[in-house]
């Protein structure tokens, strides 16, 4: 996916693009409002993140100016408030949702995958490997025709394959991507998860393959 | 709530009192001078008839072979008829000797020979009006003086003088209404521009600290000014604790943002397991470290909030719904299921803000300690009172601490593993006393913990 990502503090700024291109994303980072609006204006993005303090004005500003433009893409606020007041005039004003920093970003993905749930048609989700047919937005995977919705973490660790196909993830990597930090897990936990898609993808091109001791890799065909 | 100052009358009292006492002593005052007035004119009235009648008979004297002849008038009397039939007396004496009349009437000694004396007395349990006169007469041998005494009774007189009464005192009455109304309404006017301007300070919400720019008479513009300069202030004051919030809130929270993100990017790098129990525990310190912020500074918005408690009619069900909308992604990231139960919309009068703020402390919790892939539930009921329960399926409540759990900054004994300030539930009981109701703990009967609001 293609990210604009409106900040003007760098550090930040380089620290989320470095988290958001870890998930196989493409991140274009602005520090003001104008630039904002220039880069919108030339190039199309899946998803816009807005700081709402910027030098040259509030992240309202850019939000009031898409709008005019009678444009649809989903607007993620990034607020350091947390007064609700204030998370609710920004929705007022068009932003599709809000995280507080700091923010968790699984949970930046998770309110990024509702918000294009809601946003995007069908079509342009889907992905599609032989008789195997992924909606990663939705959450739906059908092979030969029949139909599952995956839960959570079958999802992620599915999008974390297909970004990725032939490379070798070790259990360490796929635990990290998983669970939350603070989450007590062996590593063995992955194996459930690698078990549940397996299971799912039985009679596809897409195989799971275990590699002893060095993990998991993706294999098409 | 405001502290109720102490009462030391009413201005609007005292001043009615005040103008309708004096407008009381001015009837009073009025009625005794306009009849003392009218009496003095009816008795110089009945004055002048018996001085005619006086010097009538003493015209009439004369000396006659030495001897005094009176032979008055019968007119003397008939012009002292009265519609009363009041009784007249009269005594004719030479060189104070009776000669004609009646012996009652007493002499006296200031008589005078140009005009009338005039005496009022008390005469065969009657009042009197005495008016006497003495004439010298000089006869041949020797002069020789004669007084006529001329006495009525006042019957005729205390009567027109009860009708005066009667008509000065109605007159007064009507005199002293008109002004007792007019007190009142001086009164009310005088005060009305203070009333205005109380009401027009109380009608403001809470936020509302414009200066009062109604015009005031002069003598209250001290009391304007001195308001609007203290409401400027107060308006400062707060507008710069609110900027510095913000501020402070971006500040702070920014930079722990860099710091959560470079951490989370680097554990997917680092294998060596005591690197990444270092990150993971600066993670941690991140996180507790910008919810207890959020927390503290949500918890200071509600002490603020509910002194003034912005009342207005809200739909707990819709209040719910939004929250379970937004916060659906992160029950997703643990494939939790939100349960929204509702009869219909709920509507109770409240702060909207501070409720969704209460009832999001306790949604989180239960995100935080419900297992993975189980249910959420919240019930919104109506009767018999508004009611949210919000319940999970995790480890519930300690049971020897679930009295202690909303005391400010505790913490469940099994809530090791999560991140919270324990002032999730502070809050959410702050809210529901603020809005007259309850917040009670209590775990499911297969386990849980459920949080619910009386409202």
């Amino acid at each position: 996916m293609k990210f604009l990502l409106v900040e003007d503090n760098l550090e930040l700024a380089k620290a989320i693009s470095n988290r958001l291109q870890v998930d196989g994303h493409v991140v274009d980072h602005v520090g003001k409002i104008s630039e904002a609006i220039d880069y919108f204006a030339s190039y199309e993005y899946d998803l816009v993140l807005l700081d709402v303090m910027l030098p040259d004005g509030d992240g309202r500003t850019f939000l009031k100016h898409q709008r005019t433009q009678n444009d649809g893409t989903p607007v993620i606020v990034l607020t350091a408030r947390s007064q609700v007041s204030d998370r609710i005039s920004m929705l007022d004003l068009g932003a599709d949702d809000y995280v507080t920093k700091p923010f968790d970003h699984a949970e930046l993905e998770a309110r990024c995958r509702a918000v294009l749930r809601r946003k995007s048609n069908d079509r342009q989700t889907t992905k599609q490997f032989g008789n195997v047919e992924f909606n990663s937005i939705e959450g739906r995977l059908s092979v030969g025709g029949k139909t599952v919705n995956l839960r959570n973490r079958e999802l992620r660790l599915l999008e974390v394959f297909l970004n990725a196909p032939g490379q070798i993830f070790s259990k360490q990597k796929l635990v990290d991507r998983l669970f939350s930090y603070d989450e007590d897990v062996s590593e063995n936990a992955v194996e459930v998860y690698v078990g549940r898609l397996r299971k799912h993808l039985s009679g596809s091109p897409l195989m799971i393959t275990t590699l002893r001791g060095l993990g998991y890799r993706l294999d098409y065909g | 709530m405001a502290e109720r100052p102490q009462i030391s009358g009413s201005l609007f009292k005292r001043l009615t009192a005040i103008l309708i006492f004096g407008s009381m002593l001015l009837s009073i005052v009025l009625f005794f001078v306009v009849r003392e007035f009218a009496a003095r004119i009816a008795q110089a009235g009945q004055d002048s008839i018996l001085e005619a009648s006086v010097s009538s008979i003493i015209d009439a004297a004369v000396i006659r072979d030495g001897r005094v002849e009176v032979d008055f008038p019968y007119a003397s009397f008939s012009m002292l008829d009265t519609d009363q039939n009041d009784r007249v007396f009269y005594a004719i004496r030479q060189d104070g000797q009776l000669l004609s009349g009646y012996k009652v009437i007493p002499q006296t000694d200031r008589l005078r020979t140009d005009s009338a004396f005039f005496e009022t007395r008390i005469l065969a349990q009657s009042k009197f009006r005495i008016a006497s006169a003495q004439r010298v007469l000089i006869g041949s041998q020797r002069s020789t003086t004669v007084s006529v005494y001329v006495a009525q009774t006042q019957d005729s007189l205390s009567q027109t003088l009860k009708q005066i009464s009667l008509n000065v005192g109605a007159l007064c009455l009507v005199f002293f209404t008109f002004t007792a109304i007019l007190s009142y309404i001086a009164a009310l006017a005088t005060v009305r521009p203070l009333s205005r301007l109380a009401s027009s300070v109380q009608r403001r919400s809470g936020e509302d600290l414009r200066p009062f720019k109604q015009p005031v008479p002069s003598e209250m513009v001290p009391l304007v000014s001195s308001l609007n300069s203290l409401m400027n202030r107060l308006d400062q004051t707060l507008t710069r604790s609110e900027d510095f919030i913000a501020e402070a809130a971006h500040r702070v929270r920014t930079p722990l943002a860099t710091v959560r993100s470079y951490a989370e990017t680097t554990l997917q790098r680092v294998t060596k397991s005591e690197n990444r129990n270092a990150l993971k525990a600066m993670m941690r310190a991140v996180d507790e470290s910008s919810r207890a912020a959020g927390q503290l500074l949500d918890h200071a918005m509600i002490t603020f909030r509910a002194d003034h408690l912005d009342k207005q009619q809200v739909d707990l069900s819709g209040i719910v719904e939004d929250l379970a909308t937004s916060l659906a992604p992160i029950a997703e990231m643990k494939d939790l299921k939100i349960v929204l139960r509702t009869d219909g919309p709920v509507h109770v009068e409240g702060d909207p803000i501070l409720l969704q703020n209460a009832f999001r402390n306790v949604l989180d919790n239960a995100l935080k300690y419900a297992p993975f892939e189980t249910e959420v539930t919240i019930q919104v009921t109506d009767s018999p009172r508004p009611t949210v329960t919000i319940s999970d399926l995790g480890a519930g409540f300690p049971n020897d601490e679930i009295q202690a759990l909303t005391k400010r900054f505790r913490r469940g004994k099994n809530a090791k593993n999560s991140i919270g300030s324990g002032l999730g539930l502070t809050i959410a009981q702050d809210v529901a006393l603020a809005h007259g109701g309850s917040v009670a703990l209590t775990n499911g009967k297969s386990g849980g913990a459920c949080v619910t609001f009386y409202l």
